[in-house]
């Protein structure tokens, strides 16, 4: 690649880093299109054969002129600039870190769109059902436990035992009493945050680590009662051909069905229509979630959970019930921990308790530990970069062209994942974004630095 | 009359009786009786470890004393018993603030968070538990707004203003005191209890510190209660002074009555010569103001 020096440029120079991009393509394309395009094989007769394999070509060089091109629009001239007035965070941020937001939002309503029109119906599915809704439960578990986390400083390690009471309220009502998807999807938050309410009553008590002790007994006990009583929750088998959702009984998503989609609508029978619903589904309760927190930021007990993680002392002696403070905090992250959770039972079809294991939690932490405790965006971006990663992980399956036929990503997952948890650790102790965002101001908006904001010790 | 029976025995706002508070073997506190004036500074001085803090704990709701009664009376007459009390609701409904020896701030919220946050209880009233708040109803902005203008009229008294959208704990330390204090009285205490608030402060800043408090007591309805090793201020602001040793009390009075106590200057003289010096001093000044 170009050897050239790097020239301390402060904005990113789009035209320069194409331009570098290209040639850094050319040459990936001239090391790599013999190296890798051209392979011999012995035939039937054995003759030596050339095979050529230019879509892993393609596929190599595409990665180097990409990367080369972030690289040389973003990543230096972000070094440059952070180098530059280290300390004082700058003002003028570029305009996509600016709109951020709205550009996310934006992307993540047409995201759909963009894949379908790019893939065609049938080819989309993976991309909605495995990156999109996946990547979304995992933004809104992790919104759901930044309150209890991020917000009030409970360490909660059994998050995901509000998850699968979520996903048996609604396996178990709909199959059983054949309730619909929009009167279990409340009932499951309810009965979720019941229990969260009911845990958290003897265990709020408790302080940093025997409380992340005790939430993770939880989470394994919920996980044993659904492995051993059979009776009802079919034990370790699982309930399955649990009920699709459906709009409201208008549309259905089942072929059979006289309200079939695809023949209101007149189109041909494709799974991918409830793919799409339910992503914009999931979308549709991510984004709810994200309302409630940032109002709840807002009023007082969003700001009492926040001084409760800074100061338990100070709190009780302004008069804040910290008791009942921590309990609406684990109450309301259990609510939408239970709402993904009825989701994640209607999107599936069939719930196991191996869906609800420790390694769950685990994720769902380092999600929001990752992206900056307390952090919306930083939340959703730490869900995409492990969730998403993941996902990405098993379609490296042309890397097998490289080591050999035996090579299996996935089974680096764990590895990678360790690996990329400790880089982003050392190279960003806060999680991605490490300023907190002040509720309120009389005179102009300063975030603060993660530096004096406390972690919270139970 | 009123040079016999001291105003503090005839209209007190806290009476504390025959207070004990035992760790393990240690007795903190031993059979402690005092009682602090309405619209009084009650300064309690001791040498370290002599158990103030421990009563302030005690009064707070922090600890619960071994034995002894802990009497609170609002000026509309109504009754607390503190040491029956949840230490959050002797702050919400008995009215005692306090601030603490080593300061206790939001560190990571900005000063009009602080300031906010100690106004938790009138807000949530306010809000509707949340609900209405979530859902956007207007009278919660109106009761947010005149939280905001309290906090700013705190802001102001302690000269912190500009600093509003600071986070807490970028204030100097001087700073972080009078802070400490704004937010304790804007829970709009009927007593509040100050744990050294002049230690670490500078004489200029430890002078502010002195205009505010006579100012609380001027302007606010709000009863001192202070622990203090600065001589200075204690002889400069309080009415009242208890002395505790080893626990005990060993003086009660006015603070020209208490600076002639042998047993106080005894007490002080076990300790350090400095505070000596410093006892020596502010009385020496006391003693001239007097006289003039
Ligand atoms: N929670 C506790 N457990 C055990 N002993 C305690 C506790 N709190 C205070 N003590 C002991 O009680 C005694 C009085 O402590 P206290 O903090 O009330 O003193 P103080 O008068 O405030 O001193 P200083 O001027 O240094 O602040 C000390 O011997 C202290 O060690
Ligand atoms: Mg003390």
């Amino acid at each position: 690649m170009s050897a050239e020096m790097e020239r301390p440029v402060a904005g990113p120079n789009y035209a320069a880093a194409a331009r570098d991009a290209v040639l850094a393509g050319v040459i990936a394309l001239g090391v790599f299109g013999p190296l890798i395009g051209f392979k011999t094989e012995q035939n039937m007769n054995n003759q030596l054969v050339v095979e050529n394999r230019w879509g892993i070509v393609i596929v190599i060089v595409a990665i180097v002129v990409i990367g080369r091109f972030l690289l040389k629009a973003f990543v230096f001239p972000a070094l440059v600039t952070r180098k530059a007035n280290a300390g004082p965070a700058s003002t003028d941020e570029s305009f996509f870190k600016r709109n951020f937001k709205t550009i996310g939002l934006a992307f993540l309503l047409l995201y759909p769109v963009i894949i379908v029109s790019m893939l065609g119906y049938q080819q989309s599915i993976k991309w909605v059902d495995n990156f999109g809704i996946q990547i979304l439960i995992y933004v809104m578990l992790g919104w759901g436990l930044n309150i209890v986390v991020g917000l009030a400083g409970l360490l909660d390690l059994g998050y995901v035992a509000f998850y699968a009471v979520g996903a048996y309220s609604y396996a178990l009502l709909s199959s059983h009493f054949g309730f619909s998807f929009w009167l279990l999807l409340p009932l499951s938050g309810i009965l979720a945050a019941m229990w969260g309410v009911i845990l958290g009553f003897p265990v709020l008590r408790l302080r940093g680590d025997y409380l992340a002790i005790v939430t993770l007994a939880f989470g394994e006990i919920i996980r044993l009662v659904l492995i051993n009583w059979r009776e009802v929750t079919n034990g370790s088998a699982g309930i399955s051909s649990i009920p699709k959702v459906d709009i409201f009984g208008w549309i259905t998503f089942n072929v059979a069905d006289p309200t079939y989609i695809g023949k209101i609508l007149d189109l041909p029978p494709s799974s991918a229509y409830y793919k799409i619903f339910l992503y914009y589904l999931i979308l549709a309760l991510a984004l709810f979630t994200a309302f409630v927190t940032l109002r709840l930021r807002r009023l007082p007990i969003g700001r009492a959970w926040e001084a409760l993680r800074e100061d338990e002392v100070a709190c009780r002696s302004l008069g804040i019930n910290t008791t009942n403070t921590k309990l609406t905090a684990f109450a309301l992250g259990a609510m939408f921990g239970g709402f993904a959770g009825s989701f994640f039972a209607a999107r599936q079809g069939f719930v196991s308790p191996e869906s609800f294991v420790f390694l769950e939690s685990a994720v769902i932490v380092a999600i929001v530990v990752l992206g900056g405790m307390g952090s919306m965006v930083g939340v959703a971006i730490a869900a995409a970069a492990m969730i998403g990663g993941t996902e990405i992980l098993r379609e490296l399956s042309f890397l097998k062209a490289v080591f050999g036929p035996e090579f299996n990503p996935d089974q680096f997952r764990m590895l990678i994942f360790g690996l990329a948890m400790v880089t982003i650790m050392v190279w960003k102790p806060r999680g991605f974004v490490g300023n907190r965002e002040p509720t309120a101001f009389l005179h102009e908006k300063k975030s603060v630095s993660g530096s004096l904001v406390q972690e919270g010790h139970g | 009359m009123a040079e016999m029976i001291p105003s503090w025995e005839t209209n007190p706002i806290l009476s504390v009786e025959h207070v004990t508070m035992r760790f393990g073997g240690l007795v903190a506190v031993n059979d402690l009786s005092f009682k602090a004036g309405r619209g009084d500074i009650t300064a309690l001085i001791g040498p370290n470890g002599a158990g103030k803090t421990t009563v302030f704990n005690c009064i707070t709701g922090f600890y619960k004393p071994t034995q002894g009664m802990l009497h609170l009376r609002h000026a509309d007459g109504k009754p607390f018993l503190l040491e029956r009390m949840p230490d959050f609701k002797i702050s919400a409904k008995a009215k005692v603030a306090r601030t603490f020896q080593n300061i206790r701030l939001f560190s990571g919220m900005t000063l009009l968070e602080n300031l906010l946050v100690a106004q938790h209880n009138p807000l949530m009233i306010a809000s509707g538990m949340t609900v209405l708040g979530v859902l956007g109803f207007a009278g919660y902005k109106k009761a947010e707004k005149h939280s905001i203008e309290r906090a700013e009229y705190w802001l102001n008294k302690i000269g912190l203003y500009d600093r509003a959208d600071d986070p807490a704990g970028d204030l100097p330390y001087g700073a972080q005191r009078r802070l400490e204090i704004a937010r304790a009285m804007c829970t709009e205490p009927e007593l509040l209890c100050l744990d050294e608030p002049a230690a670490g402060l500078n004489p200029r800043e430890s002078g502010e510190l002195n205009e505010l408090l006579l100012g609380i007591r001027r302007d606010e309805n709000t009863s001192l209660l202070l622990i203090e090793h600065d001589m200075s201020v204690v002889m400069e602001i309080s009415d009242h002074v208890v002395v505790l040793e080893y626990g005990t009390k060993i003086s009660d009075g006015k603070p020209e009555a208490v600076r002639n106590d042998p047993r106080v200057i005894a007490a002080y003289l076990g300790v350090d010569d400095e505070e000596v010096e410093q006892v020596e001093q502010a009385l020496d000044v006391v003693t001239e103001e007097a006289q003039q």
